[in-house]
C-alpha cells in the first residue's frame, strides 16, 4: 500500500531528497565556489533527467494517499515542461551568477525546492496538498527574487513579491476554507461530488471566486498582475527568466486542475470568471507594454498578455481548450527560454543594459543574433509562419468552439495591439538609430539556447515536434 | 510531376536559405553573387512554373494539380490551382525576375534584401495556391513580415511610419478574418476550401446584441473577410496606408506591392466572398459599388493633385482597384472576367510605371514632378516606354488596360447603369492625371540645369521593360490568351453564385409562406 504510494510520488521524493543532499553537501564542503558550481550543474542534470524520466513513464492515472495526490498524463505533461524549463534557465544563469559573485549553492537548492513545490501543485488532488505545494514553491521563489542582496532593486522585488504573494495565498486559503465549510471536504473528488449534487451554494461560489483570485495572482493575470513588472524588473535576470517559465506553467496547470477536477460540474460559473481575467490580461498586457523601455518590464507585460491567452483556452472549459492551453504554454516556455538567453547577454562594456533602445541597429552589430531575436519576437506576436501563431490558433479555435466567439474576437484585437511592441524591438534592431551598441560575446551555451529556440519556432510548424498527441492525452486525463 | 506547385512555391525559399547559410561577406563580389543567385532562383522558378501552365487544362473548371498531406492540429496542407488562381501564380513568377533585376543598384545589405524578396515570393505564390483556409491565412499573413522589413530597411525617409502603418493596418484586418475562418471551420467542419465552396453557409436572419442582421451568419463572415481584403486591396476609405508604403518603399518593393500584393485582396474576394457567401455578397453589392465608385472618382482627383510621382501612381492604383471590386461584385461573366483581367494587366502596367519612376529616381534622387520637364530631349527611349505605360494606364484600346476596364464597365452596366456611368467618368479622370503627369515630366523645354546631363536608359533597364511591353500589348491585342484560361472557372463561379442566390430566394419565399 504505502509502497505503491511512494512509487507515485517518487519524482517529488527524489527531487526533495536531492535538494536536501545538495544543501548538506554545500554546507559541509570546503571549496564553496567549486561546490556551488558542482551543485548547480548537478541540479541541471537532475532536472533534465527527471524530465525525461517523467516523460517516458507509462501513461495512465495513479493516485496516492487516499486520492489526495494524483499522477496522470496532465500532471506529467506539466512537470516535463517545468523541469526542462527550469533546467534551461538554471543552465543559463551560471555565467550571470559567477559574474555577480552570486554563485552560491543555495541558488540551485532553492530552485530545486521550488520545482518540487510546483510538481506538487500540479499533482495535488486536495486543497491542503495544493496549498503545501504552492507555499513550498512560493517561499523558495521569494528568496531567489531577492537573491542579489546587495542590490536595492532585487531586495525590493523580493519584498514586494513576498507581501503580495502572501496576500494572494491568504485569499486562496480563505477560498479553501469556504469550500471546506460548505462541502465538508478538501478533496477534489468530494468537492466535485458536492458541486455536481445540485444547485451550487452561495458559500461554495464565493469560495470558488476566492480560489480563482488567489490563483490569478500566481499566473499574474490582470487585474492581479501588479507585482509582475516590478518583480521582473528587480529580480536578477536569470531569476526573471525562471519566473517567466516554470512557475507560470505550474500556476496555470494548477488553475486548470482546480477548475476542472474540483469544479468540473460548474463550468458555466468559472468560465465567465476566466473569460474576464483573460480579456483583462490580454488588453492590459498589450497596452501597458507599449510605453515600456526596459526589456524586463516589457517581457513582464508580455507574459501577462500571454497568460491571457492561456486562460482563454481554459475558459473554453473543454478538453480542446485544455489541450490548446498546454500547447500554448509549451510554445510560450520555449520562446521565453530563447528570449532570456538573449537578454542575459545584453551588455555594454561588461555592465548589463536593459533599455531596449540599446538594441538600435543591432542587426549590423550581430546579424545572426538579431535574426534569432527577430524570429522570436514575431513568434511572440503570433504571426505566421512561426509557432507562436499556432499557439494562438489552437486557443482561438477552442474558444470559438466553446461558443466564446466574442472572446476570440477580443483576443484577436488585443494581439494586433500587442504586435506593436514586439515590432518595435524588431524595428529598433533593423532600422533604428545606433545608440551605443551592445558589446560582448555570447557564450556558446546561451547561443545554443537562443538558436535552438528560434529554430524551433520555424521548424515546429511541420508537426509541432509531436507534442500534440501528448497534449491531447493530457487534456483528456484532465477533462472527463 | 506530382508536387509541381509545392516545388514552385518553395523553390525561392530554398534559394533564400542557400543565400542565408552559404553566402558570407559584404564586399561587392559577395553582393553580386547574392544578386545573381536571386536572379537565377527567380528565373528558374518562372521556368518551372511554365510547367504549371502546360499541365493546366483550361477547359476544366475544377482545381487541378492538387496536393494533399496531413498537417498539424487536424489541418491539411492542400495546394491546387484553378482558372482563377493559375494566372496569379504565373504573374508572380513572371514579375519576380524583373523585380530582382530592378534591384541591381541596391548596395546596402544586399544579401538580406534578396532573402526578403525570395521569401516574399514563396509566400505570395503560396497564397494563390493554398486550398486550405488556415494554410491560406498562413501565407497571407506571413507576407507581412518580409514586406515590413523591405519597407522599413530599404525604404525612404519616413519609412518607419510607413512600415508600421502598413503592418498594423493589414494585421488588424486579417486577424478578424482569422476569427471568421475559425467560425467557418466550426460551421462546416472542414478547412478544406474545395469542400467549403460546396458548403451552404447559413443565411437566415439572426439577431446579435439586439441588432437584426439580414443574411445572418453569411453577412458576419462576409464582413470579417471584407475587413481583411478591403485593406489589402485597398479600397477607399482604408487605402491610406498604400500611398505611404509606396512612397517609402524601394522601387522593387513598390513593384511587388502594386503588381502582386494588392491582387491578394481581389483574389480573396473571388475565392471566398463571392462563392462562399453569395447571399451576403448580393446584399452588400451596392455597398461595394458605392465604395468602388468613390474610390474611382475621389482617388483619381487626389492623384491629379499629387506632386510626388510615386504617390500619384499609388492613388491611380487605388482607382484601378475600384474597377476590380466593382467588376467582381457585378457577379456576371463579363464583370468577373474583366476584374481578373484588370488585375493581371494592372500587374504589368503599375509594375512598369513604378519601374519608370525608379529609372529617373536612380538618376536624380527625387520623385518631385516639379524637378523634371523636357526629358524627351535627353531620354527618347524612356519617353517612349513611359508613354506606352501611361497610355495603358489610361486604358487606351490596344493595350491590356483597355480590356479590363471595358469588361468591368460592361459587367456592371448590366447590373447598375448609374454605377457604370460614374465609373466611366473615372476613365476620363485617369486620362487627365496620367497625361498631365506625362506632359509635365517628359515634354516642355529642358530648362533645369540638373537634367542637362541625364542619360537615357541603359541596356539592363531596357531589358527589364521588354517583357512588360510585350505582355501589355499582347494582352491588349489578343485578350483571349487570358480569357480562355479563366473563362470556364469564372463561368462555373458565376453559375454557382446565381444558383445559390436563386435557392436562397426560394427558401425565403417558402419560409414567408408559412
Amino acid at each position: 500500500m504505502i509502497g505503491d504510494y511512494i512509487n507515485v510520488v517518487m519524482p517529488e521524493v527524489v527531487l526533495a531528497v536531492f535538494a536536501m543532499a545538495a544543501l548538506m553537501f554545500g554546507v559541509f564542503s570546503k571549496n564553496e565556489l567549486g561546490a556551488s558550481k558542482l551543485v548547480l550543474w548537478a541540479t541541471v542534470a537532475v532536472f533534465a533527467v527527471m524530465g525525461a524520466w517523467i516523460g517516458l513513464s507509462p501513461p495512465g492515472a495513479r493516485e496516492a494517499f487516499g486520492g489526495t495526490f494524483i499522477s496522470d498524463d496532465f500532471s506529467r505533461f506539466a512537470k516535463v515542461m517545468m523541469l526542462w524549463g527550469a533546467a534551461c534557465l538554471l543552465a543559463l544563469s551560471a555565467k550571470y551568477l559567477e559574474k555577480h559573485e552570486l554563485m552560491k549553492f543555495e541558488y540551485p537548492v532553492l530552485m530545486a525546492l521550488s520545482v518540487t513545490g510546483m510538481m506538487m501543485m500540479v499533482s495535488a488532488h486536495d486543497l491542503i496538498v495544493l496549498y503545501m505545494g504552492l507555499e513550498l514553491q512560493s517561499l523558495a521563489l521569494y528568496v531567489i527574487a531577492a537573491f542579489r542582496r546587495d542590490s536595492l532593486r532585487s531586495t525590493e522585488a523580493g519584498l514586494k513579491y513576498f507581501v503580495l504573494g502572501a496576500l494572494s495565498s491568504g485569499l486562496l486559503l480563505y477560498g479553501c476554507s469556504l469550500v471546506y465549510g460548505t462541502t465538508g471536504t478538501t478533496e477534489f473528488a468530494g468537492i466535485s461530488a458536492a458541486v455536481g449534487a445540485g444547485e451550487i451554494s452561495l458559500g461554495l461560489l464565493i469560495g470558488l471566486v476566492f480560489l480563482c483570485t488567489g490563483m490569478a495572482f500566481k499566473v499574474s493575470a490582470a487585474p492581479f498582475h501588479m507585482w509582475t513588472p516590478d518583480v521582473y524588473e528587480g529580480a536578477p535576470t536569470p531569476v526573471t527568466g525562471f519566473f517567466a517559465t516554470a512557475p507560470k506553467v505550474a500556476a496555470a496547470a494548477m488553475f486548470a486542475r482546480v477548475v476542472h477536477d474540483a469544479f468540473g460540474e460548474a463550468v458555466a460559473d468559472w468560465s465567465q470568471i476566466l473569460a474576464f481575467l483573460s480579456v483583462a490580461s490580454m488588453f492590459l498586457g498589450a497596452i501597458a507594454a507599449i510605453g515600456q523601455t526596459n526589456i524586463k518590464r516589457l517581457m513582464a507585460y508580455s507574459s501577462i498578455s500571454h497568460m491571457g491567452f492561456v486562460l482563454m483556452g481554459l475558459a473554453a472549459g473543454t478538453a480542446q481548450g485544455a489541450e490548446a492551453m498546454l500547447i500554448y504554454l509549451a510554445i510560450y516556455v520555449t520562446m521565453n527560454v530563447g528570449v532570456f538567453a538573449f537578454i542575459l547577454n545584453m551588455e555594454r562594456d561588461g555592465t548589463a543594459v536593459m533599455d531596449i533602445r540599446a538594441l538600435g541597429n543591432y542587426s549590423q552589430v550581430a546579424p545572426t543574433r538579431a535574426l534569432c531575436l527577430a524570429i522570436l519576437m514575431f513568434s511572440l506576436a503570433g504571426l505566421p509562419p512561426l509557432l507562436g501563431f499556432f499557439g494562438k490558433y489552437f486557443v482561438l479555435t477552442a474558444a470559438v468552439n466553446a461558443g466564446l466567439a466574442w472572446l476570440a474576437v477580443l483576443g484577436v484585437i488585443a494581439s494586433a495591439i500587442g504586435a506593436f511592441y514586439y515590432l518595435r524591438i524588431i524595428y529598433l534592431m533593423y532600422f533604428g538609430e545606433e545608440n551605443g551598441p551592445l558589446t560582448g560575446q555570447m557564450p556558446v551555451l546561451h547561443w545554443g539556447f537562443l538558436g535552438v529556440s528560434s529554430a524551433a519556432m520555424l521548424l515546429g510548424i511541420i508537426n509541432l515536434f509531436g507534442i500534440e498527441g501528448a497534449a491531447e492525452a493530457a487534456a483528456a486525463a484532465l477533462v472527463n | 510531376m506530382d508536387n509541381l506547385l509545392s516545388l514552385v512555391t518553395f523553390l525561392p525559399l530554398i534559394g533564400a536559405a542557400v543565400l542565408a547559410f552559404f553566402l558570407k561577406g559584404e564586399d561587392t563580389a559577395a553582393q553580386l553573387n547574392a544578386k545573381r543567385l536571386a536572379l537565377f532562383t527567380t528565373a528558374a522558378t518562372f521556368l518551372i512554373s511554365l510547367g504549371i501552365l502546360a499541365d493546366f487544362d483550361p477547359s476544366n473548371p475544377d482545381f487541378q494539380l492538387v496536393e494533399e498531406t496531413e498537417w498539424l492540429g487536424g489541418l491539411t496542407y492542400k495546394m491546387g490551382v484553378d482558372g482563377i488562381s493559375v494566372l496569379f501564380v504565373m504573374l508572380t513568377t513572371f514579375l519576380m525576375p524583373i523585380v530582382i533585376g530592378a534591384s541591381w543598384g541596391v548596395t546596402t545589405r544586399v544579401k538580406e534584401y534578396m532573402i526578403a524578396f525570395l521569401v516574399l515570393e514563396t509566400l505570395m505564390i503560396g497564397v494563390f495556391c493554398a486550398l486550405d483556409l488556415i494554410l491560406f491565412y498562413f501565407f497571407f499573413e506571413a507576407g507581412l513580415i518580409p514586406m515590413f522589413l523591405i519597407v522599413g530597411i530599404w525604404g525612404g525617409k519616413d519609412r518607419i511610419y510607413a512600415s508600421f502603418k502598413f503592418f498594423l493596418y493589414t494585421l488588424l484586418g486579417s486577424l478578424l478574418m482569422l476569427v471568421a475562418m475559425i467560425a467557418m471551420y466550426m460551421e462546416a467542419g472542414t478547412t478544406d476550401i474545395v469542400r467549403l465552396l460546396a458548403h451552404d453557409f447559413d443565411a437566415s436572419p439572426m439577431t446579435v446584441f439586439g441588432w437584426h442582421i439580414v443574411g445572418g451568419m453569411q453577412t458576419l463572415l462576409w464582413i470579417a473577410f471584407f475587413a481583411s481584403f478591403a485593406v489589402k486591396m485597398p479600397m477607399w476609405p482604408v487605402h491610406t496606408w498604400l500611398p505611404d508604403a509606396h512612397v517609402q518603399a524601394p522601387t522593387a518593393g513598390s513593384v511587388v506591392l502594386a503588381a502582386i500584393l494588392l491582387k491578394m485582396g481581389g483574389y480573396g474576394f473571388l475565392r471566398f466572398s463571392l462563392p462562399m457567401f453569395p447571399v451576403a455578397s448580393d446584399l452588400m453589392a451596392n455597398f461595394v459599388f458605392t465604395l468602388s465608385v468613390v474610390a474611382i472618382i475621389y482617388t483619381s482627383l487626389v492623384a491629379m493633385m499629387q506632386e510626388d510621382m510615386k504617390k500619384l501612381i499609388a492613388y491611380s492604383s487605388v482607382a484601378h482597384m475600384g474597377f476590380v471590386t466593382m467588376g467582381i461584385f457585378a457577379a456576371n461573366q463579363q464583370g468577373v472576367d474583366g476584374a481578373i483581367f484588370q488585375m493581371i494587366s494592372h500587374g504589368f502596367i503599375s509594375g512598369a510605371l513604378f519601374l519608370t519612376v525608379g529609372v529617373i529616381y536612380d538618376r536624380m534622387h527625387t520623385r518631385d514632378i516639379e524637378a523634371y520637364g523636357g526629358l524627351v530631349i535627353r531620354m527618347p527611349a524612356f519617353a517612349l516606354i513611359f508613354m506606352l505605360f501611361t497610355m495603358a494606364n489610361v486604358g487606351l484600346p490596344g493595350t491590356s488596360g483597355f480590356v479590363g476596364e471595358f469588361l468591368t464597365l460592361m459587367g456592371v452596366f448590366q447590373v447598375n447603369t448609374w454605377v457604370a456611368f460614374f465609373a466611366a467618368t473615372g476613365v476620363i479622370l485617369s486620362a487627365a492625371y496620367a497625361l498631365w503627369l506625362y506632359r509635365r515630366v517628359v515634354f516642355g523645354d529642358l530648362i533645369k540645369e540638373s537634367l542637362k546631363q541625364i542619360n537615357d536608359m541603359d541596356r539592363r533597364e531596357k531589358l527589364l521593360f521588354a517583357p512588360l511591353v510585350v505582355a501589355t500589348i499582347l494582352l491588349g491585342v489578343y485578350p483571349a490568351l487570358v480569357l480562355d484560361i479563366i473563362g470556364p472557372s469564372v463561368t462555373n463561379l458565376v453559375e454557382n453564385y446565381s444558383a445559390s442566390l436563386a435557392e436562397a430566394g426560394t427558401q425565403v419565399a417558402v419560409s414567408e409562406d408559412h
